[in-house]
């Protein structure tokens, strides 16, 4: 994904917000979306992903730095002359007018003649598969289909880049799931640049080229949901993207990009030197659920583990287990044919090779 | 059919007890539904006393003229066979006569105002002839004494009037209300050239009405939106201002314009004193049309502020960013993506300010001079000066059909399900 930070369509740099002058809602922001990427700010409540793309949008001034599109300095375009599309998180159809005429507003503010809009309106409602609805209301639409129309209404100007803020988030799980397909492939088909806002992560997984972690206003990881799950590079990514098992340690030697550490019971273990200090520094490792064995002990990792709780998850066994004194350990057992039996109670062993455990932050 | 369903047919469902189950549960529903009534009675009893009923009388008065066939029943019994066109008979004159002098005085008194507005002169005619009707010698014939009594009694224009007052239903109130009445063959005319006042006084109902709506909606549309957009501190602040009046008595406000507006007054002083006029070009703000406007307007300002505010209240700013968004400018995104969502807001305000002003009568009383008076004026006047009830009522009616033919055209337009008032 390499050839996106080179053109760089959107960019922040050194960007910071405030709204009350005493504290940074957005700190130090350096980002680079490159063109027909598609990438998500994901993050917790109140980590400043709106306020981002209210910036980006031209709805709240940056309070230092600056927003480049397309190479050119925005800070000073209003937002009607930005050209960008933009889906909000209730959808924001104008109540008043029928489906076509809110499709039709953008165009006509562009000043496209009548043929020309109907054409392209069209073209837009069947691109959401919604062509039947034009003379509908957006109160006579369920909230599926309302956003199928926010989404065509966010298209129908052809904008190079859109904007969507959680536009998801009202809609039951099915649905969802359904729709950020559809918005996927819209993006593939369409190549148009996507910046993406929501705070689930299966959802940034599924959709997204890169996924901007957010945590109080400050990047904490960009990567590929690939590498963002395997190579987490902090703690609070680890902890926030997917399930991780985190034990405290402290740095007792390094040896080139491995440490060796030494848990708070005295044991010892490896891990790879991701994010940790030097020697005698506190350390988070980082370990997920589905690398851990259960009961083999070989390498240098092997833990004694007491089985605390087993959920049967059909495809999978959750297994919470204490690892040395902290009961919230979880493992994943795969439900296949060769898999071992366990009671709640019983004594085992758990395992990780060295390559499945990050050093991180404390 | 089956067995099976048959039997159910005839075995009839019991309750516990043993009463059947269809007699209970309609026992049970009957009790619900007299519960319902009766909380539903205290209600309807309110409506019915403080509305329909009392706009049942004002229908009755306006239409009612069976005064002078209670008064005069010996003479309207009779009325009939006068052919209308000689001097009536003597049978005529007695009956007039018996009548006259056996009603009660005050009742004569009541009968003579209502004759009056028939024909101009009964009620002269019957105070003059009541005192000579003494001296009359009942045993001879009263035709002649009564016309030696006052020769009016010879004009058969005075008898043809009473055919107009025949009927106990009459929609001759009506028909003065707009200028008209009845000749003596109950043909509708024109009033007298110098009886014309109503008409006149609807139009300018109409609009003073008009003007103020439209002067409340333009000074109330930017408030409303202050109100609306502001930060809340701020607009609980301008929201005090604007409720002010509410609490303020319309007398004081009212003194206060005078003080303001009049020929003498602060503004008149001020411009003179800044030289921006001269002394002999003091403007006539008070007590005259422009009065009555300016007065109107500030009282009725609250009632278009606050539906409008309501209505924009509800109206989240996302719609204004996305028309942004979308590429329209912010002007061209107030007009048409936020200006057409008050609209419920604007109807009701509309509808509101304009049914008030309508009835106004206190203010155009004090400040609207001679050429300031509307309707509501005439009203009050005939109910408490001249005593005509009847044209009161009349008026009465027609304003409040006036009223409903304007919510009707309103529910027609804008529909009344989107009217917020609040
Ligand atoms: N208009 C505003 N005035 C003052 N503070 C604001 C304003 N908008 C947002 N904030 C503050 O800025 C911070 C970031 O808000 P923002 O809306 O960007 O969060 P977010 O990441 O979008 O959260 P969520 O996932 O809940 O939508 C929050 O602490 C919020 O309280
Ligand atoms: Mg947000």
């Amino acid at each position: 994904m390499s050839e996106f930070h080179e053109m760089g369509f959107v960019e922040f740099s050194k960007v910071q917000k405030s709204y009350d002058g005493e504290s940074l809602v957005v700190k130090d922001l350096n980002l680079s979306v490159g063109k027909g990427e598609f990438l998500t700010m994901l993050g917790p409540s109140g980590s400043g992903k709106t306020t981002c793309l209210m910036m980006l949008a031209g709805f709240e001034t940056a309070t230092h730095g600056e927003i480049l599109l397309d190479s050119r300095p925005i800070n000073n375009i209003p937002p009607h002359k930005r050209g960008i599309g933009m889906v909000f998180q209730n959808y924001a159809l104008f109540p008043h007018m029928t489906v076509n005429e809110n499709l039709s507003f953008p165009l006509e503010v562009r000043g496209q003649g009548k043929a020309e809009r109907e054409a392209n309106v069209k073209k837009a409602l069947d691109m959401v598969q919604m062509s039947e609805f034009g003379h509908r209301r957006p109160a006579q639409l369920s909230g599926g289909q309302q956003q199928r129309i926010a989404l065509a209404r966010s298209l129908v100007f052809e904008p190079d880049l859109v904007l969507m803020d959680e536009p998801l988030g009202a809609l039951d799980k099915q649905l969802r799931e359904h729709m950020q397909f559809e918005i996927k492939h819209l993006h593939e088909r369409l190549g148009v640049t996507v910046v993406y806002v929501t705070h689930d992560q299966s959802e940034a997984l599924t959709m997204s080229d890169r996924i901007a972690v957010f945590d109080d206003g400050v990047i904490q990881q960009l990567a590929s949901p690939n590498d963002l799950y395997e190579r987490p590079e902090n703690a609070f990514v680890a902890q926030f993207i997917g399930e991780n098992n985190r034990i405290d340690a402290v740095v007792s030697e390094i040896h080139g990009d491995k440490v060796l550490v030494e848990y708070n019971n005295g044991g010892k273990g490896e891990a790879l030197a991701v994010n940790c200090g030097d020697v005698g520094s506190k350390t988070t490792l980082s370990v997920r659920p589905e690398r851990v064995r259960i009961g083999e002990k070989v390498g240098v990792n092997s833990i004694d583990a007491v089985v605390k709780e087993l959920i049967y998850l059909g495809d999978h066994i959750r297994c919470r287990m204490d690892v040395m004194g902290n009961d919230e350990f979880v493992v994943k057992i795969p439900n296949s044919a060769t898999s071992i039996s366990m009671d709640v109670g019983e004594k085992t062993s758990v395992s990780w090779d060295v390559s499945d455990c990050r050093a991180l932050d404390a | 059919m089956s067995d099976a369903s048959v039997n159910v047919k005839k075995r009839q469902m019991m309750t516990a007890d043993g009463i059947p189950l269809k007699r209970s549960l309609r026992i049970s529903l009957r009790r619900e539904k007299l519960r319902g009534l009766a909380l539903l009675a205290v209600p309807a009893l309110f409506v019915i006393m403080l509305f329909i009923w009392p706009i049942y009388t004002l229908f009755q008065k306006s239409i009612d003229d069976s005064f002078v066939n209670d008064v005069l029943p010996r003479t309207m019994a009779i009325y009939e066979k006068w052919d209308g066109e000689d001097l009536p008979g003597e049978v005529h004159f007695e009956a007039m006569f018996l009548d006259l002098t056996t009603a009660e005085k005050l009742e004569i008194g009541k009968v003579s105002t209502r004759m009056n507005y028939a024909k101009s002169g009964w009620k002269s005619l019957i105070k003059k002839s009541n005192r000579k009707f003494k001296k009359f010698d009942p045993q001879k014939a009263l035709l002649p004494q009564m016309i030696k009594a006052d020769k009016r009694w010879g004009d058969i224009e005075f008898w043809k009037s009473l055919g107009i007052m025949k009927d106990r239903r009459t929609a001759g109130y009506y028909w003065n209300a707009v200028d008209r009445t009845y000749d003596s063959k109950k043909n509708v005319i024109m009033q007298p050239e110098n009886r014309r006042v109503y008409v006149m006084f609807w139009k300018r109902t109409l609009l003073v009405s008009a003007i103020v709506t439209v002067a409340c909606l333009i000074l109330a549309y930017p408030v409303a939106y202050l109100l609306a957009t502001l930060p809340l501190r701020v607009s609980n602040l301008l929201m005090i201002c604007v409720l002010m009046p509410f609490w303020t008595s319309l007398l004081v406000r009212i003194v206060a314009w005078m003080i303001m507006l009049q020929q003498q007054g602060v503004l008149n002083d001020s411009l003179v004193g800044l030289g921006i006029i001269a002394e002999e070009n003091r403007l006539p703000l008070m007590y005259n049309f422009n009065g009555t406007l300016i007065v109107m307007t500030q009282v009725l300002l609250p009632f278009m502020i606050l539906p409008l505010y309501s209505v924009m209240r509800g109206i989240p700013p996302t719609y204004m960013k996305a028309a942004q968004n979308l590429g329209a400018t912010p002007s061209w995104a107030f007009l048409r993506v936020y200006m057409p969502q008050t609209v419920p807001g604007v109807g009701a305000g509309v509808i509101l300010v304009f049914i008030v002003a309508v009835g106004y009568f206190i203010t155009p009383e004090l400040v609207g001079g001679k050429d300031g008076q509307m309707i509501g004026n005439q009203i009050a006047y005939h109910l408490r000066k001249s005593l005509n009830w009847g044209l009161a009522s009349a008026m009465g009616v027609m304003l409040l059909v006036a009223i409903l033919v304007l919510y009707w055209v309103y529910d027609k337009i804008v529909g009344i399900d989107n009217m917020r008032l609040g």
